[in-house]
Formats: structure tokens, C-alpha cells, sequence
């Protein structure tokens, strides 16, 4: 069954959407967003390494990402920058370290944009293990993280006093993020990476009563975005990444915008 | 209210061991100095509140002794395994997250269903339990804020301007309730505040700080203190008791008085 290319493809897309999609609803609360799309940029430099290092491309990403999610928290909390500034330098910085380091490695034609935007469908069965394997790893990592998690989300001092510990919690989430772009690039690629885990969470709010339903929402809202973006790239010839995306933006689109009689409406005084 | 738990009120401080003991606290950032050897100590059942002007450093002192800030010299010591309820200044979740008072309250400590009703009637809110956090008016949130720091049963509880955002009623029926929650519970309760006379009435002991600690003693002796007069000019002359102060007239550039309603923008420059 897994001869098939299309199948191959629809089997990575749901594997990395049931877990982008629960995580992209933390993404959403904690007001990630820039964070994850800086991170993802750096997976570039990951990819580069692999090649020069002759090593596991998916291990070297997840840990590329990790140094540089850790190392974003270092410099947020000196607060000698702006936020966003601070996330404005580094991920375009580490984006062109990425191509600069990949033009760097001899006698290879990396075909870039199978990178910056995906290849879903050129994906083999290795890759299947390799997405597997980061996927799960990552889902039962936000299982066991998840109370820990939420109630750092909700306010962070107050789970401190609670006992929550704090830091080994925001590190579990670094690594997470990390393990989901290096399972999501063949997927959607590094520059769309963020738009997977953001707009399937951002779109199941308005059915969500609990901070539960909203992440399985999530990852239902991601399921159907990967199998609308193979279909329309499979029936339209169009680019299987940015089809996704386009799915995913179209959900998000019709269900936030178009009036809907059982959603509950999310005005707050 | 019956059989109160409750110390009297002339053996302030001297009750028991304390719960927490701070003893000469110092903190230093960046060079300057927020707090000079700063002690005070809560007692089971007692009520110590700290007052202090804007920037005296009682946000400062409150994180130290919550464990969230390393003081720079001194020390604290603690009951072993004691509980700490804690109440912050200001919680606001995003209305992004879908959370309900339910998952607010157990988000930590899981409760049994009926403890969660039972404590949110003991603040006076009993109907809440499924509404959407964001929903909540200010004095809600506090009365909800209350009960989540109720729901570990504390041996301590320690509030920040518990009564921030309410309204002066309101601010009555907070301290009312901490009051009685005191008493039933035989917590110590350790409050950091700004609203001085409604506090005052509260409290068996008052810590002045100021950096250092001004004055200490019970509410009638702290508001007698000179120290305290100096800090706090109009309190003084009023003495205890509830202290509303109504501005039905500001003063413009020149000094002259004029009707609250002209202050906004435009009908000043109509002058």
C-alpha cells in the first residue's frame, strides 16, 4: 500500500497534522507564532550540517532547532530588544546562514525549494520512519506536558508558587517545537512550517468550550488541510506544500468568517 | 465567625512558630537598592499586611518570599512542607484560550466536583463554575482568584493587592471574606496592599515599608507612627476607618479649581 507515492504523501501529511495541530493551538496561546516561524527558519542551517556532517538530516534539524529555541529564550529574557525585533534578526539571519551553508557543500545540488517549501511527495519510506518516529516522540511528549503546560500558559508566577517547574517545562516545549519542524519540512518546508501548526489551531477556537477540544480540533482542521492540498495539488498540477496551506487558510477563512448556527460566538467584553 | 481559631489580637506575631520568618532581606538590581534588611514573620491564623507607597518594593519583598526572586542577602525561613495559596495582582487569560472557571480551579490541584462548588460559594460565587474565564467582571475574577488559592488548602495565603479593580463595596466584602476565611481555616495570611484604611481594619499586624521597614505594630500604633504620617500625609489625619475621597473639582495649570466634567481635553482648551 505504501507504494504508492499519493499514499506515502497522505500518510506523512496526516502524521505530522495530527500533532502540528495540537501543538499550533499552544503556538496560538502563548503568542508564538513569530517564535516558531524564526525557529523553523534556522532548520535550513540543520539540513546543511546533515549534508557536510554526513549525518541524519531529521537529527540534525531537531537539534539546530533546539539550540537555536533555547538560545531565543536566553536573549529574550536579557530584554536588551524588543521581541519581535530580536525574532526579526534571527530568523532571517539564521534562514540565509541556511543558504549560505548549503551553497557551502561541495559537489551537491540540494534542491532548495523542495526544502524551503516542501517535497510531501517525493517522500520514501525512510522518511515515513524518520516522521514517525519525531511525530510520535512529540505527541507523547505534549500528553505528559500538557496540565504542566497549560498552566504555565495561563499565568506563569502563579504555577511557580504552584510547583510547576517552570524551566524544564519550557524546554520540553522547545524541544517539541524542534521535533515537529524537522517532521513537517518535507511536508510543507521550512518557510510554511508555522502555518500548519497556527491556522488549523486558529480556526478550530470558535468551536472549542475546552483548551482540550480546541487542540483536537487543531489537529482534525490539520488532518483536512493535508488531504484538501494533496487533492487540489493532485488535480490542479499546483505545489503539494503550498496547497496545504491554501486549504488550511480557506478552512480558516469560511469557518471564522462565514456566520455558522452552532458555534458559539467568542466576543469577551 | 463561631468558634474562631483566631488569635488575640494583642498576641500579634508572637503565636506560635511562624509560618515564614524573613529575617533581614536585601535585594539589589542593577546597582540600586529596593529592599534593606526587611524582616517580618506570619504566624498560623494571623493576618500581617504590608503597606508601603508606590516603589517601596512590596511587589519585590512579596516575590521573595514566594520563592519566585532570590533576595541579595538575608534569609527566610519556612515551616517544612508548607503550603502556600497564592493570590496574584492580575490574572487576564486571552480570550484565545477557551477555559472555564472549572479548568481555572483545577489546573493544578484536581478537586472533586463538589469541593470546587463548595469553594466557589465560600467566596460568593457560586454559580460560576462553567463560565468562560474572560467572562468574569473584575471582582469575580478576584473572588474566583481566591478560591483557586483556597483550593490546595493552604497553610499560607499570601495576596498582592487582593483587591485591585474592585469597586469600594466590593473592597469591603474581599477583606470581609479573607477575614473569614482566616478564622475558619486557621491559615496565616500574608497581604500586600495599597488600600490602606479598608487593609488596616483587617489586619492584627502592619509592616510600613519603605525599602526598609518603617514602622511595625498593630493598625492603631502603625497609624499613629510618625514614620507612617510622613509616608502616607493624608492618611494620617483620618485615622482608621473606610476613606473615600471624592474629587468633584481639578486644578488647571493655573490653580484654579474647575468641575471634574471640563477636565477631558476638549472642553479644557475651550477655556
Amino acid at each position: 500500500m505504501l507504494d504508492d507515492f499519493v499514499t506515502r504523501a497522505i500518510v506523512a501529511g496526516l502524521m505530522v497534522a495530527v500533532v502540528a495541530g495540537p501543538l499550533g493551538a499552544f503556538m496560538v496561546w502563548r503568542r508564538m507564532a513569530y517564535f516558531g516561524d524564526t525557529v523553523s527558519h534556522s532548520a535550513l542551517l540543520g539540513v546543511a550540517l546533515g549534508f557536510l556532517l554526513g549525518m541524519n538530516l531529521n537529527l540534525l534539524v531537531t537539534l539546530v532547532c533546539v539550540m537555536v529555541a533555547v538560545i531565543l529564550v536566553f536573549l529574550q529574557r536579557r530584554q536588551e530588544l524588543a521581541s519581535d525585533t530580536l525574532l526579526g534578526i534571527l530568523a532571517h539571519s539564521a534562514l540565509s546562514l541556511g543558504l549560505v551553508a548549503v551553497a557551502f557543500v561541495e559537489g551537491l545540488r540540494v534542491d532548495l525549494m523542495a526544502y524551503l517549501f516542501g517535497d510531501i511527495l517525493a517522500v520514501t519510506r525512510g522518511d515515513l520512519v524518520g516522521i514517525a518516529i519525531g511525530g510520535g516522540v512529540a505527541l507523547v511528549l505534549l500528553i505528559l506536558l500538557w496540565r504542566p503546560l497549560l498552566a504555565i500558559t495561563v499565568h506563569e508566577e502563579l504555577a511557580r508558587v504552584e510547583g510547576v517547574p517552570v524551566l524544564p517545562v519550557r524546554l520540553g516545549l522547545m524541544l517539541l517545537i524542534a521535533l515537529v519542524i524537522a517532521s513537517a519540512m518535507q511536508v510543507v518546508g521550512v518557510l510554511l512550517i508555522t502555518a500548519l501548526m497556527i491556522i488549523p489551531a486558529a480556526t478550530a477556537r470558535r468551536f472549542a468550550r475546552t483548551p482540550e477540544q480546541m487542540a483536537l480540533f487543531g489537529a482534525g482542521f490539520g488532518v483536512l488541510a493535508v488531504l484538501g492540498g494533496i487533492w487540489g495539488s493532485f488535480t490542479h498540477d499546483t505545489p503539494t506544500g503550498p496547497s496545504i496551506v491554501v486549504a488550511a487558510m480557506l478552512a480558516f477563512v469560511v469557518l471564522n468568517f462565514v456566520p455558522w448556527p452552532g458555534a458559539r460566538r467568542r466576543r469577551v467584553p | 465567625m463561631f468558634g474562631a481559631t483566631r488569635p488575640a489580637r494583642s498576641a500579634h506575631g508572637q503565636e506560635g512558630p511562624a509560618l515564614i520568618q524573613a529575617e533581614a532581606l536585601g535585594l539589589e538590581r542593577g546597582g540600586r537598592k529596593i529592599l534593606d534588611r526587611v524582616s517580618l514573620s506570619v504566624t498560623r491564623g494571623q493576618v500581617v499586611v504590608v503597606i508601603g507607597p508606590n516603589g517601596a518594593g512590596k511587589t519585590s519583598l512579596l516575590r521573595i518570599l514566594l520563592g519566585l526572586w532570590q533576595p541579595s542577602s538575608g534569609r527566610i525561613v519556612r515551616v517544612p512542607r508548607m503550603r502556600i495559596g497564592y493570590m496574584p495582582q492580575h490574572v487576564q487569560v486571552d480570550p484565545i484560550l477557551p477555559l472555564s472557571v472549572r479548568r481555572f480551579l483545577t489546573l493544578r490541584h484536581r478537586s472533586s466536583e463538589s469541593r470546587l462548588r463548595e469553594q466557589l460559594r465560600k467566596v460568593g460565587v457560586p454559580g460560576l463554575l462553567d463560565a468562560p474565564i474572560q467572562t468574569l467582571s473584575g471582582g469575580e475574577m478576584q473572588r474566583v482568584l481566591l478560591a483557586r488559592a483556597l483550593i490546595g488548602e493552604p497553610d499560607l495565603l499570601v495576596l498582592d493587592e487582593p483587591a485591585q479593580g474592585v469597586d469600594v463595596v466590593g473592597q469591603g466584602e474581599v477583606f470581609d471574606l479573607i477575614d473569614r476565611l482566616r478564622r475558619d481555616t486557621g491559615c496565616g495570611v500574608l497581604m500586600v496592599s495599597h488600600e490602606l484604611h479598608l487593609v488596616m481594619a483587617a489586619a492584627d499586624v502592619v509592616v510600613c515599608i519603605n525599602q526598609h521597614v518603617c514602622c511595625t505594630g498593630r493598625p492603631e500604633e502603625v497609624s499613629r507612627h510618625p514614620e507612617y504620617q510622613r509616608l502616607f500625609p493624608d492618611a494620617g489625619a483620618q485615622g482608621i476607618g473606610i476613606y473615600t475621597h471624592h474629587h468633584d473639582h481639578v486644578h488647571d495649570l493655573a490653580g484654579e479649581a474647575k468641575p471634574v466634567s471640563g477636565v477631558s481635553g476638549k472642553a479644557g482648551h475651550a477655556r
